[in-house]
This record gives structure tokens, sequence and C-alpha cells, in this order.
């Protein structure tokens, strides 16, 4: 339970335990592995968006020179899930660079000549590459046998769900406001951009067994995945995560790692493949575009009435968008008495989407944080004091059902006002933007295990893969727990063998929940060597306690003792009881949600449309900041992203459906100049249901961004541009229109 | 096809290779040589993950043929640190917490020494354009500036 | 199926009999300079078999030469080495500045103006600033140097006048005289990295008592090679380059302007801004003009 306590390691800013390989260039991450007898894999991408595959034949490719196997969809017969044929097509290719077939060859440039020689017969259906096209009537079906929901009894549809949450009479919360603010905003889909392409090798050894290297965020679901498209048992596969290059989501699933394995199952030798940075972009996991309407009703004095949004998102080409979290995030913030929100999952003949920070908040909650600033304007209203009326706080009923436990909106709005930024006038010429962000945040299964050595040195073995410093974060709260000093403490991601289960990091769940095992695993640890010490004092265990790292009588117990260090009890280990192992797995429950506020002052040039971000201010709740430097780290990541989304970031596509920007040149993520100092204050709202109050910051930070850019650019141009990004051309355009 | 020798210098070693005449210095150095500190984010010049040294100069090695390493002094992240320990820069990143995870972190560690060996006292803005190549997506840069800042200070305090 | 070769040719007569030995045997040379346009095409649009034959070696292609009539700045040096020319810096502004304003410093360290020419790209960042200030292009040819204007250089997306035998040794520029200056200007969505939308250079000179007196206007980007605008340099000539003559200037490379839409930017983007670019690149090069 949260509560205030004297921390010694827990709030410090050590270096992280996995520091020096990564400033060394000694950290092996996803395509740093080179095995003996390696073979090089590469994947044949179809270059329609949308095609029938009439026939795949290998045999040309299969005589190349150097080149040991080829495969197409009909070597995975047993496996017709949408996970599988998005590894690799079957019957139908349903994007632009699906896999249809792979080869392996002595070099790469052997498996390339090979693709070439890959004979493959389509026939081109028209794509589907909008919403507004996907969901109009009698439109082409991405998938011919999908109905929305599953309901057979009516025809099929480019919708493959929906979800609805309904609360009070909207229709009267409606009539009862003074003021309503209607809109409809488009975000457009977007790539995680994370800078290590997707990588693995796999090696099948003659008794089947798998050893799969890759980097991902959870290496147990790669196993059940791989394992799932394979038809084969988990027990054979075994995934040693590498060091990952970055993932924010999109590393969450598989796509190589089948091919992988499949063509050293059929070579006996060690297959690597790599996507390509074009790769990533075209076949890898975005997140989707949308179309949101949004409407909100207040009373004069600003009092929400009544909202309601619909909400649209791309799937891509297999069902599975973020409505579920679209929805619960939208009016997540608000005490709104009357609501109704819908969310549509939409095929479209794009990248299946995958998780992206926070998945489905940034796009939803951009149209309802515009229409909310909106409102401000027409009430005449600080877009914070009106956030502020509304805000929701501790016994609020969240639009998705729970009601929130202590939860921190309130002060990162009431730290926001006074902010020095927000006191500051907004810059001459420009605009200023407020917005709040919102993520649920997780919990879900990890295991822990701590091990001490006959020194007292602490190994934290655990399986959640480290994307931004979690080491550093385990090993604090290991070191608070033990009381030991941080540098006793080596934390340490171990494989699918080495180690318990973990869930993928993601959800912001790796602090909060394998953080809560590594905390019990550390607990188990205090309980032996109470044990331990009672043995060696001929004492009861219930008259040790654990002060400071060491083992002493409890106040009062009658013994003439030194106290026992950790060292002291692991040197002595074997004469009470054998080596220290503490353990602890659980599903944690209690995630608790992070809200966030951000502000940021924007100067737009109207001759050119290009927008500037002059300053940018965030403010979070992370209920405890284990290691503060990360989770600021976190908060400006997270802000740099969505500003980026907010302004150039987006997938454009030709008539055809393919993507024209798959590369870093014009798939514009901001770079160093285009951005300012991104200024961050941490909320301490602890989670009630974390030892140390932890929440999870991973996902919380992209959401505001988008809207706070929009409203800023609309607080200097006098009027909204709803869709994104706010690029020039689009900026320019509407200011032109405007003028006439 | 026949390879080329190569006779070269990286990180102070005299070092000789072949390659084929159309690899890049970046695919030589990982897949030739084993210095897998340098990384591939894109092969197109756009990210920065590359970043090498050649005689002093920053460049992408994706964009540089291994060939063209005959007769340079090539510099990697592998030769920024010393027998004496790490490089200040490389302490100021790990202290100021100025990577996350860290595939960016070496081209951003050599674009800093090319930084501060060219201009020991840079401002913000020539740090940003300065590092602008070099494309990070977990940081938002924040850190990574200051990192570059409090190196430089320290630099030029030890000099 | 051809193989990949690479030399380097220490002197121009080298180049050239390399040049000639490859097309003899009939195989595809290609001129490498700094390789940051090749290296990225040899990975995607153009994957073929060549022999790369590298200028960086010969001697008359590093030769950077400020005379008192005449600037020579050799096809081979890397941009970043013409910006530490401060001399070069301090005369030519536009120009050194069109060359920073490609890709990153990483970029810089490798890229040359000459492979910015002869890649010959419409968006090419130094063709309009070279067209500018009056850039002369030094081709070796078996038959000796041949002299021509770089606005008749680049004839079309990619493609030039040089033959496969022939390659670019550099350039020549007249020295500005007097209250002459430059300046470039290109619009990208970032702050660096971005292929220019659209760019305007700007070349003017000024009497004593701040009239112009000579102006050459190019625009890039918004055409399949870059434009020179004469109706510009008209409106900026016998004015002190004021708001009226800027405006002057600014519709006269709008309207000359023959854009696309593609990822970039849409035709009215690219018109519009082109005309915002040339006002601001002259009154940049008035200002330098009028400080000298």
């Amino acid at each position: 339970m949260a509560e205030a306590v004297d921390l010694k390691a827990i709030g410090t800013r050590p270096v992280r335990p996995d520091g020096i390989e990564k400033v060394t260039g000694r950290a092996a991450f996803g395509a740093d592995l080179h095995l003996p007898n390696m073979l090089h894999g590469k994947v044949l991408r179809s270059p329609y968006a949308h095609a029938r595959i009439k026939s795949v034949d290998l045999t040309r490719a299969r005589a190349a020179e150097g080149v040991l196997a080829a495969i197409s969809g009909a070597d995975f017969p047993g496996n017709a899930s949408d996970l599988g044929k998005n590894v690799i097509a079957r019957d139908k290719v349903l994007y632009h660079g699906h896999a249809v077939a792979a080869v392996a060859a002595k070099t790469q440039l052997q498996a390339d000549v090979a693709l070439d020689l890959i004979e493959v017969e389509y026939e081109v259906l028209e794509p589907v590459m909008s919403l507004d096209q996907a969901m109009a009537e009698g439109a082409t079906l991405v998938n011919e046998t999908q109905h929305t929901n599953g309901d057979t009894s009516k025809p099929p549809s480019n919708v493959a769900a929906t979800q609805r949450f309904e609360r009070g009479d909207l229709e009267a919360g409606f009539a009862q406001a003074d003021v309503i603010v209607e809109g409809e905003y488009r975000v457009p889909m977007a790539h995680q951009g994370y800078i290590e392409p997707h990588a693995c090798t796999a090696t099948v050894n003659e008794d089947g067994k798998a050893t799969v290297w890759c980097c991902t965020q959870g290496h147990f679901d790669v196993r059940s995945l791989t394992a799932q498209v394979l038809g084969e048992r988990v027990g054979n596969i075994k995934v040693i995560p590498s060091e990952i290059g970055g993932g924010f989501g999109g590393k969450t699933t598989i796509y190589l790692e089948p091919l992988a394995v499949k063509m050293s199952q059929m070579t006996g030798r060690p297959v690597k493949m790599t996507m390509s940075r074009e790769d990533v972009f075209r076949a890898t996991g975005p997140t989707s575009g949308t179309w949101c309407k949004a409407k909100i009703g207040a009373k004069k004095d600003g009092t929400f009435t009544a909202a309601s949004a619909w909400l649209a998102y791309e799937a891509g080409a297999f069902p599975g968008a973020p409505i579920g979290p679209g929805c619960m995030s939208v009016l997540a913030p608000y005490e709104v008495p009357n609501l109704v929100i819908e969310g549509n999952d939409v095929l479209v003949n794009k990248p299946k989407v995958c998780a992206y920070r926070a998945p489905g908040a940034p796009q939803s909650m951009h149209a309802m944080e515009c229409a909310i600033d909106e409102l401000a304007r027409k009430l005449d209203m600080d877009p914070i004091d009106l956030r502020l009326k509304n805000a929701a706080g501790e016994g609020t009923v969240a639009p998705y059902g729970p009601r929130f436990p202590a939860i921190g909106l309130r002060e990162c709005l009431e730290a926001a006002k006074v902010h020095p930024n927000y006191l500051a006038p907004v810059p001459e010429g420009g605009g200023r933007g407020v917005a709040v962000g919102f993520w649920f945040n997780i919990g879900m299964q990890s295991s822990a295990e701590v091990r001490i050595a006959e020194d007292g040195m602490v190994t934290v073995m655990e399986g959640s893969p480290d994307i931004g410093g979690s080491r550093a974060s385990m090993a604090l709260m290991a070191a608070e727990t033990l009381g030991v000093p941080y540098d006793q403490v080596k934390a340490h991601v171990g494989d699918t063998e080495s180690t318990g289960f973990c869930n993928v990091t993601g959800g912001s769940r790796t602090t909060f929940a394998t953080g809560m095992a590594v905390i019990q695993a550390c607990e188990d640890i205090i309980a032996q060597c109470r044990q331990r010490a009672a043995l060696t004092w001929d004492l009861d265990e219930e008259q040790v306690d654990w002060v400071d790292g060491e083992a002493v009588p409890k106040p009062g117990v009658n013994a003439d003792v030194n106290p026992l260090s950790l060292a002291n009890i692991a040197r002595g280990a074997g004469r009470t009881g054998g080596p220290l192992l503490g353990r602890a797995s659980l599903n944690a429950q209690g995630a608790g949600a992070s809200f966030s506020c951000n502000f940021t002052d924007t100067k737009v040039d109207t001759e050119t449309g290009k927008v500037d971000v002059l300053s940018f201010t965030a403010v979070q709740d992370a209920g405890r900041a284990i290691h503060p430097s990360y989770v600021e780290g976190q908060m400006q990541g997270g802000a740099v992203q969505g500003i980026g989304w907010a302004l150039n970031e987006e997938y454009i596509y030709d008539a055809d459906g393919v993507m024209e920007n798959a590369g870093f040149l014009d798939y514009r993520v901001p770079v160093a100049s285009d951005m300012p100092m991104i200024d961050t204050e941490i909320i301490e709202v602890p989670n009630p249901f974390h030892p140390y109050g932890v929440r999870g910051v991973g996902e919380t930070p992209i959401v505001a961004p988008l809207a706070a850019v929009s409203n800023a650019v609309r607080d200097q141009l006098g009027f909204r541009i709803p869709d994104l990004p706010l690029s020039p051309p689009r900026v320019l355009e509407a200011i032109d229109e405007r003028e006439g | 096809m026949s390879k080329v020798h190569v006779s070269t210098t990286i990180n102070g070693d005299s070092v000789e290779f072949l390659c084929e005449p159309h690899q890049s210095l970046l695919d030589v150095l990982r897949d030739e040589l084993g210095l897998t500190g340098t990384k591939e984010g894109c092969a197109t010049g756009d990210c920065g993950a590359c970043s090498v040294m050649i005689d002093g100069r920053l460049v992408c090695s994706c964009l540089m043929l291994g060939v063209e390493a005959a007769g340079v002094d090539v510099t990697t992240i592998e030769g920024i640190a010393g027998p004496d320990g790490l490089h200040v820069i490389q302490e100021k990143y790990l202290e100021h917490a100025a990577l996350q995870c860290g595939i960016c972190t070496p081209g951003f560690i050599v674009a800093t020494k090319a930084l501060l060996d060219k201009n020991p006292d840079p401002d913000e803005t020539t740090i940003r354009y300065w590092l602008a190549g070099n494309l990070c997506r977990c940081t938002g840069y924040d850190k990574i500036v200051r990192a570059v800042q409090d190196a430089a200070q320290n630099l030029a305090y030890e000099a | 199926m051809g193989a990949y070769a690479y030399r380097a040719p220490s002197s121009v007569e080298e180049a050239l009999s390399t040049l000639a030995a490859e097309a003899a045997a009939g195989n595809r040379a290609q001129m490498l300079a700094g390789g940051t346009d090749v290296m990225v095409q040899m990975r995607s649009i153009d994957k073929g078999p060549r022999t790369f034959v590298d200028v960086k070696h010969v001697a008359e292609a590093n030769e950077l030469c400020i005379g008192t009539d005449e600037v020579f700045i050799g096809a081979a040096i890397a941009s970043a080495v013409l910006n530490e020319s401060q001399e070069l810096k301090s005369i030519l502004p536009g120009l050194i500045e069109a060359a920073d304003l490609i890709g990153s410093t990483q970029i810089q360290g490798r890229a040359t103006i000459g492979g910015n020419l002869c890649n010959s790209s419409p968006a090419g960042d130094t063709i309009p600033a070279l067209i500018a200030c009056g850039a002369v292009c030094v081709i070796a040819s078996s038959g000796g140097n041949r002299e021509v204007p770089t606005e008749d250089f680049v004839t079309g997306v990619g493609t030039n006048v040089l033959e496969p035998t022939e390659f670019l040794v550099g350039f020549k520029i007249p020295r500005p005289k007097g209250r002459t200056s430059d300046a470039y200007l290109r619009f990208i969505p970032r702050t660096e990295m971005d292929i220019a939308v659209c760019g305007a250079g700007v070349a003017l000179t000024l009497d004593d008592s701040g009239v112009c007196t000579a102006a050459k206007v190019s625009i890039g980007a918004v055409a399949i090679t870059a434009l020179v605008v004469p109706d510009a340099a008209a409106a900026l000539v016998g004015t002190t380059v004021d708001d009226a003559a800027l405006a002057a200037a600014a519709d006269a490379s709008s309207a000359l302007a023959k854009p696309i839409t593609d990822k970039r930017g849409t035709v009215e983007y690219r018109r519009k801004v082109v005309g915002v670019l040339t006002k601001r690149a002259a009154a940049i090069a008035r200002d330098r003009a009028l400080a000298l």
C-alpha cells in the first residue's frame, strides 16, 4: 500500500544496468547475431494492394545458385488464422507489401536474385483504401466472409466489429445544454517509427527443437504465436530476446519468425531474416487512420451535460483496430452524465494495424479534445478551467464501467494552470493549445526471480524486454525492497526457458506488473533471510526483523547478536538450507490510470503553412516515479511522437494502394532541429494498488499532443483545421480558402 | 564476381578486408568485420544510426562503399571509449538518461564526438541542427541535447 | 549478367580513359562522387551492375581556386569542406547555403555540388543557386574540356548533357564584384532532412544608391528542371528591391512555375510558395549586398 515512506533508492536517477553496453556498441540487437553456416532469408512481397493469388511457382527460385529453401503460404497448411495469413498470404494478398513467398540462400545477393525468379500469378482486385470507401453501400469487400460482429444474418461487410458504451439519455442531455459543439476529425494512419527494423534468426536442431533470437516486446508471445502458425508445440520453441531498438507497441506480434523457423527446419541451417526500412513501413503494423465525430454540450457555467462520439478506425487487412481503447479513452477524463460512444473496426487494404503507444486513444481524444477546446471558446472559459470543472476524480464512474480510485487528473490540470510556461504570455503572433491525455494502463501476468550470490550481490531475473530502461526500475525497486544499495543489484531479462512467463512489454505494464513481481520476489528473499537468521540465532522467525538490508532481532527480543546482512546470510546459506532464491508470479490487478495535461505554443508561417513548435509542456501523473529521468524520457518521447503525428507523419497512398512514402525521407518523423526542449512535470498521486504507487507512464504521453497542437494552431489562425496532419500544404490551403 | 582487397585503418588498427565492389561500408563493418555497434536503421542515409567518422568527418556508412575506405581512418562507436574507460560523451549520455532503447545511441555518440571535435562550445541550435541527421524515436531529443551540452562543458573544463 | 567493379583514377586523363575502356567493353560506368544519391538508387530504383569510377581521387575535381575574377569549385569537393571556406561563404553565400541544405551533417560529409547537379533531380538544391550565380560547368571530354552554362546542363528528370565517356570536373563562377550577393531558400516540411518542395535562388547587384542593376532568379522543384525566371529578375532591376518589387518577382516565379502534385506538395502549394521563397531570397540577397 502506497504511503509516505522514506524511500532511499526509488526516486533516484542512477545509470541503468545495461547502459555501458548501449553506449559502447556492445549491446546486441536483433540484427547483430551471426551464426556459423547461417543462411539469409528474404521475403517476396505483393506488388498489389488487393489481389487473388492464382499460383505461386517456386521452381526456378529453388534451382537458383545458393538457394536452399523456398516457401509460400502453401507450406503452412495447418493454420489459416488471420495471424498466419498476415505472416504469409494464402489465397489473397490484402495490402501492398503482404508477404507471398520467402527464400533462404547462402548470401543475401543470392536470396535477392532468387526472389526475382519466383513466379506469382495474380488476379488484381479493386483496393479498398479509405474508411469512406470501405463503409459505403456496396463497397468492395476486403474479406468476402467477414460479417459485422460475426452476425451472418446480415450481408458481409468491411465493418468487422462494433462497440458501444451508453449512459443516461443523450437527447435529454443535449437538450439541457446551453452550448453544443460538434465536429468531424480525421487522423491519418501513422507508424511507430522505431529505428530498429524487425530482425530474427532461427535455428532448428535435428530433434526438432527450435531456437529463435529476435527483437520483440514479448518473447513469450513470439513463442506461442510462432508455434500457432507452425502448428508446433510451444515447448519445442525457445525464444531469446535480443536488445530491442524501439517498439512502441509495434513489436508485439510476429512477421518473420515462422518463416525463418520453417526454412531452418527445411535446411538444417540457421536462417537470419531482417526487414528493410521499406518493409517495415509497408508490411508491419502501423496504427489506424480514423474518422471521428465528436459532439459535446455544456451549460453556461461549463458543466458538461452530454457528449457523443462516433469512431471509425482502419483495421488494415484483418480485424483488430483498437476501437476498444479508443472508446474507453474518448471521454474518460470527464464527468459526463449522458453519453453514447460507438466504435467501428473497419477493414481496408492496408497493413494490419498493430499497437502504437496508447493504441486508439490519440485519435479519439484528438476529436473530443478539439471539440472541448471549441466549447471553451464559445463559453469564453480558460480551457484548463473548463476541464477542471468537469474533471473525473476518485469515485467517478468511467464511461467503460469501473469507478476510478485515486487518480491524478485534477492535480495535473492544477499544476499546468500555475506552470511558469502557462503563466507566460502567448508568444507574439502565435497560439497556445491545451489538451488532456489518458491511458487506463494494464496489469497482466508477470514472473520474477531474485537470486543472491554468496557475496550478497542481487540478481533480478524477469521476462519483460527492456525497451526504455526498465531494468533500472526493476533494480531500484529490488534495492528499495531489500534495503541494499542500487549498485548491489543487477537486473536481467531472461529468455523463455531461463525465466518465468511474462506478458508483453506494453500497455505501460512493465514497471507496474513485473515490478510488483520483483518486489514480491524480494519479499520472498526477506522472509527466507529472517528464517535463516532465526535459525542462526536460535530465535523464532517472528522474532526477527529485516531493517535496511539486515536481519536484526525485533525490538524487545533479548538476543546478543550482530545484525546479519544479505551477504552474511548468503555466505552461510549452505548451513541454513541452501542458496537464497526468491520467486513470485502474479496476474497483476489494480493498474492505475495515468492522466496528463499538455500545452504548447506554436507559430504558423501564414505564407507557407509551416507550423513551428515554440514550447511544449507535459504534466503527467506517474503515481510514483521510480527512475524520474526515464519517466521524463517517456513523457518527452511520447510528446514528440504526438507532435510528429500532428504535423507531418502520415501514410500517403497512390490510387493503386501503394504507399508512396515508405522511408524516413518522406515519412517525416521529427528531427532534433524541429523540436524545442520538452518541459516536464511529474505528478505523483500514488496508485493504491501498487506497493510503491506505480501507475505506468509509457502510453499516456502520446495522447494529448495531437489536440494540443491543433488547438494551438486554431488559437493563432482563428479557425479550426479539423484533420491531421497539419502539414504545410493542408494549413496553407485552409488559410487560402478562409481568405477567399 | 571478384572481391576487392581493401587496406584501411579502423579505430587505430590496421585492417584488411575483402568486399564486393558495391558492398556498403556499413555491411562490411557489420557482416565482414563483426563491428556490429554501427547500426542499420534505414540504409538510405535518413536516420544516422550507421554514423562513423572518416578521417574525422561524420558520414553515414550506409552511403559509402567499403572500397572507398581504402587508405582512410575509420572511427566507429567501438573506437570511442579508450583504455582509461568511457569517453565523457558516453558518460554524459548515461548520466542524463539520453537513451531509452539504445539503437540510435552509437550513431548519436559518434556524431556528438564529431561535433565537439570541431566545435567545443556549440549552442543548443547548433547541436540540434548538427544532430538532425540522427533520428531518435524514444527520447524526443531533450535529454540528448542536454547530454551533449554537459559533455561539451566537461571537455572544456578538462582542456 | 555484368559485374560490379570499382576504379579510382587519379587524373582527368586516367578517368577519361577508364570511361572509354568501360564503354568499349560494353560495361556501364557510373561516376561516383559523394555517392549519397548513387548508393540509395542502387538499392531501390537502379540495381544493375556497373563500374564505379570514383572522381574523388582526380586532382582537378578537388581543386578550389578563388581568383580575382573567377572562382573554380571542383566537382568532387564535399559540401562540408566548401562550408569550411570562410572566403567562399562570404562571396557566394547563397551557393554555399544551398550546398549546406542538402541532407544531414553526415550527408554533408560526402555530398558534392557536382553530384547534386549530375543527379539532375528537379529538386536539386544547388541547381537554382548555381544558375543564379552564373556558374558554368566544366566537362572533361576526350576532345578536351567543354563548358556548358548550368541552366543548359540538365535536360530532364535524371538526365543531362553528359556523354557516357564524359564527366563533370567542376564549376567556373564569375567572382561577384561590387555590391553583388546571392541567396538560396527552399521549403521543406521539417527543418532538415527533406527534399525541397520548391526552392529559389537569387543573385543580384546593387549600385551605390541601393538600386538593383542586375539580377538572376532561378527556381527549383516546380518543373522537370530548374527554371530561370527572367521576369522576376526584370522586376527587381531598377528598383531598390522594395516590397513592390519583391511582390512582382514573387508573382513572376509563381507564374512561370509548372509544378506537379506529389507526396511532397500540390501544384497550388508549390506555385504559391515558390513565389514566397523568391521574395524572401531576394530580400536576403539585397540585405547581403547592402552590407558589402
